[in-house]
């Protein structure tokens, strides 16, 4: 009866190789039997990647950590897949070395940029809530870079009001990019006002758990603005391009009355159809207690002066 | 046009018996449940859940929803299952409804209330658990005897709003179209389309009048 149903697309299939490996780990014992819903890549550990260098700050230092399983195996990152463990499982195909980010549009020193050249020697560890438009959220220690410190030294123009961000498209290395059913657009776009991204909670990360990133984390270098829903926070970036005129954004695309340019978070105003209040901590347990959603994602202090003035509702 | 195995595999068929299918379909529930009982469901185990099990009612309910075309098209009749078939669906569909008000909800009734109001998504999946409430009440045979043959058979076509709208709940509560539902609704759509067509008569009629 079963092979009467239509053929599933593959990439919903959980390779062979992911299954045999979580009957293993399920006869296996360890800490990684706790997990056998995610895939074999997810089974990195800390320490697993190149050590950062790094200097504490401030930031998030009362905030308890999400368990680094739960950071690198619950993604979503549709590049490699819809499911929440597709990244984990899928973007170890990804070559992030070597990396160029073009930085072009409204600047005075446009060009190429090799990885190195961006990201500074030391970064800063930030510890941010990191709250998914879904309901869902966790705590990430981040390592990484003002954003404005990169734009100062492109030299943003008089006449630039906006960042564009562009992720990578390389089907031969991204499954989700790839087969007859993809989920998005490509390239993924996305986008910040000026003054949110030179913004000092804004930051470009290329590690989190003073390690480089995990690919399904967006590595080589990502996007984190702590005070928005996480799709903003855009991933694996290798274009950058101030504009004058507000730029397009993948999920605003995607679905224009459910996602906004703006998407901060916000419980008093509801996604079309699920409720923002509350949200679900990543790592409770079954039992746990959902926990409200703070204005601002609990960055109100810190940035609710970029938004004075402006009704929310109308710019969610 | 009843396929050549369509008689003998009827034959093999009568042997089953019934009543143990009902602890095994059980089985993936049970599976579900354990997972995420034992920290092994990963970060959200209260949506591997809640997904796990809603699933697995739509799986019930599609398997059950098979079983009228297939006949009709193969002469295969596993009409002997389809009650175990479309309550199993009812048991799931409300342990996840279960699920979704006491861990999910977490009994805040306000808020459920509030969604229940306003959110197109709740709105359908109970409606689609109110359509399958008032069949699983009637499954017995003393009720079809009670309600009489006729107006159980106009009841149970609950089922193919029950199915709509499972698919529409599945559709609508992802962030955006999604491989997974779309492929859930087409199959749903393309059960419930085939009982437009025209009957294959001769089918029945041949299996009936042996």
């Amino acid at each position: 009866m079963v092979s009467n149903f239509p053929k599933i697309p593959s990439s919903l299939i959980t390779p062979k190789e992911v299954w045999m490996n979580r009957r293993s780990l399920l006869a296996g014992a360890g800490a990684a039997a706790m997990m056998p819903a995610l895939g074999t890549e997810a089974m990195a550990k800390l320490g697993d990647l190149p050590k950062l260098e790094t200097t504490k700050t401030d930031f998030g230092k009362d905030l308890k950590p999400t368990a680094y399983d739960y950071v690198t195996g619950y993604n979503n990152f549709y590049e490699f897949g819809t499911g929440k463990e597709d990244p984990a499982a899928n973007a170890h195909t990804l070559t992030t070395k070597p990396w160029t980010v073009k930085i072009d549009g409204l600047v005075n020193k446009p060009g190429d940029y090799a990885l190195e050249d961006i990201v500074p020697k030391v970064v800063e560890e930030r510890i941010y809530r990191f709250r998914c438009v879904e309901a869902w959220s966790m705590v990430v220690p981040w390592d990484g870079f003002p954003l404005a410190d990169l734009l100062a030294k492109v030299e943003p123009q008089g006449s630039a009001k906006y960042v564009a961000f562009e992720t990578l498209v390389r089907p031969e290395e991204m499954p989700g990019q790839n087969g007859y059913f993809q989920a998005l657009p490509w390239p993924y776009v996305e986008g910040l006002r000026l003054d949110e991204a030179m913004h000092p909670l804004t930051i470009l990360a290329n590690g989190l758990y003073g390690e480089e990133l995990p690919n399904q984390n967006g590595a080589p270098l990502r996007l984190v603005v702590p005070w928005k829903y996480g799709f903003k926070s855009i991933k694996s970036i290798v274009r950058i391009t101030l504009t004058e005129k507000q730029p397009p954004t993948t999920w605003n695309i995607a679905g224009p009355s459910e996602y906004g340019f703006y998407s901060n978070v916000n419980p008093n105003v509801d996604h079309p159809r699920w409720s923002q209040a509350t949200e679900r901590p990543l790592g409770g347990g079954l039992l746990s207690s959902n926990q409200d959603t703070l204005m601002f994602n609990g960055y109100e202090e810190q940035v609710a002066s970029l938004y004075a003035g402006m009704d929310l509702k109308v710019n969610f | 046009m009843a396929l050549a195995i369509a008689d003998p595999l009827n034959q093999r068929l009568k042997g089953v018996p019934v009543w143990p299918l009902y602890a095994v379909a059980l089985i993936p529930a049970a599976w579900v449940w354990w997972q995420a009982l034992t920290g092994q469901a990963g970060p959200n185990p209260v949506r591997e859940l809640e997904h796990g099990l809603g699933i697995w009612a739509f799986r019930f309910m599609i398997v059950a929803l098979v079983v009228t075309p297939l006949r009709d098209w193969t002469g295969i009749s596993l009409v002997r299952f389809r009650r175990m078939l479309g309550l199993t669906a009812f048991w799931y569909a409300l342990m996840h409804l279960g699920v979704w008000l006491a861990l999910d909800r977490q009994f805040a009734w306000s808020a459920i209330t509030a969604d229940l109001l306003k959110r197109p998504y709740i709105i359908v999946g109970m409606l689609s658990f109110l359509a399958l409430l008032p069949m699983a009440i009637t499954s017995t045979d003393g009720m079809i005897r009670r309600m009489g043959a006729a107006s159980w058979k106009k009841l149970h076509r609950l089922a193919y709003p029950a199915g709509l709208l499972m698919a529409l709940h599945y559709l609508w509560l992802v962030k955006s179209w999604t491989a997974e539902p779309l492929t859930y609704a087409a199959i749903m759509v393309m059960l419930l389309a085939m009982r437009l067509l025209p009957r294959q008569k001769p089918a029945r009629a041949r299996r009936a009048a042996t």
